[in-house]
């Protein structure tokens, strides 16, 4: 081997470098997101429930907002029954948006950390919200 | 495998494949017959009135309202116009209706269009995306989220009832229905008979504050409001000769002369 010297050197500067960002946050976790419940129609409910439970809701919500959009547009039901039997519109404006009117403090807190970014607010912005938050 | 054995088991195969076909066929119907009983009407229809309009600004004012309740942006531009329900000579309306001797207040006068909601609706058949369909009550409805802004439904509609954004339409709303969500940058949209209305049980905008110049029904029921007046009146539907079945009609009752 010609040069070992300067051959490892720059090795070994090279795989530190790729490899900084991992060894610079050893141990460190970040943040988890704390998406804030945090709005007046939120305050004022006796019972501060979503339509379904808050573990189904982290879980499910993307399935739930798909189903509703294949069934509000395209088969025209627009009442969903929660598993607490309870009538619920599927209406991301007169339903989701009334309470979680929060856009950057709620969808976006999770949704920034997990870099899935969503199209939902370029249509369904829920204009008395905080949304367009860009 | 000998031939009496292979005959057997293709008989067999080709009873239970009739059985399954069948069963399948018997779960479509019910699918089919489920989906009637949540829908108010077979085939929504409209019928519009010629005589009662006095003037463009009747039309503007209907228009207006449409594009308020709807969220159709005023892009100030007339190659990005977005348009649900407008105005349009004699001669655009009914192309095929030239003659010199109509009444020259005919002629000159202007008529409300809008999305025709036809019942062999060609904007459905080109779709690749099936992001606009027809519903089992007649409205051919669209889907945003699966639009790809191809605009084969505008070059297919002979009406001329589709409008494509071009740019994002939020900035060009001056006052957001805030019930009702925006497009976006990237989709066609047109009329839709305003659907979400029709489920509270309300009439679409434009026949609310028609004052009783478009009226709205179920053309499937022979007791509707729409049938009688069709019943009892001439009227005409835009390009029929297309064969694409408007459910648009336009009454003339021959007044329009001296109105």
């Amino acid at each position: 081997m010609y040069n070992p010297g300067k051959i490892i050197t720059i090795l070994v500067l090279f795989v530190l470098l790729i490899t900084a960002p991992i060894l610079l946050n050893i141990g460190k976790a970040s943040e988890p997101p704390a998406p804030s419940l945090d709005t007046a129609a939120i305050e004022q409910l006796d019972e501060k429930q979503c339509i379904e439970s808050k573990e189904f809701m982290r879980t499910h919500h993307p399935q739930l907002l798909s189903d509703w959009r294949q069934q509000a547009v395209r088969e025209g039901e627009t009442e969903y029954i929660s598993s607490s039997g309870a009538a619920w519109e599927m209406s991301l404006e007169n339903n989701c948006l009334q309470c979680h009117s929060n856009r950057s403090e709620f969808c976006d807190s999770c949704h920034t950390y997990t870099a899935v970014e969503l199209y939902c607010w370029d249509c369904h912005d829920g204009t008395k919200g905080a949304g367009a938050a860009k | 495998m000998n031939r009496r054995n292979f005959i057997k088991i293709m008989a067999g195969a080709a009873v239970g494949g009739a059985a399954i076909y069948k069963g399948l066929d018997s779960f479509g119907a019910e699918a089919a017959a489920g989906e009637a009983q949540t829908l108010p009407a077979k085939h929504w229809g409209m019928v519009i009135d010629v005589s009662k309009f006095q003037g463009t600004e009747d039309i503007k004012q209907i228009a207006a309202a449409c594009h308020q309740y709807n969220n159709v942006p005023d892009i100030g531009k007339a190659d990005h116009e977005i348009k649900w329900i407008w105005q349009e000579d004699f001669e655009h309306t009914f192309a095929e209706l030239e003659s010199e001797y109509f009444s020259e207040k005919i002629q000159k006068m202007q008529y409300p269009v809008l999305c025709n909601h036809c019942e062999n609706p060609p904007c459905v058949r080109v779709c690749p995306t099936q992001a606009t369909f027809k519903r089992a009550d007649g409205i051919v409805n669209m889907d945003y989220h699966r639009c790809i802004g191809c605009r084969f439904c505008m070059a297919a509609c002979p009406f001329g009832a589709r409008s494509f954004n071009f740019v994002d339409p939020r900035p060009h709303i001056e006052k957001v229905n805030p019930e009702l969500p925006t497009r976006t940058k990237g989709v066609v949209e047109k009329c839709t008979f305003c659907v979400d209305r029709l489920e509270k049980g309300e009439m679409p905008v434009c026949a609310e504050v028609s004052k009783g110049a478009i009226l709205f029904g179920d053309l499937n029921d022979p007791d509707s409001e729409i049938r009688k007046v069709l019943g009892a009146s001439f009227f005409i539907r835009r390009k029929v000769e297309l064969g694409t079945g408007p459910s648009v009609y336009y009454v003339i009752r021959g007044g329009e002369a001296s109105a």
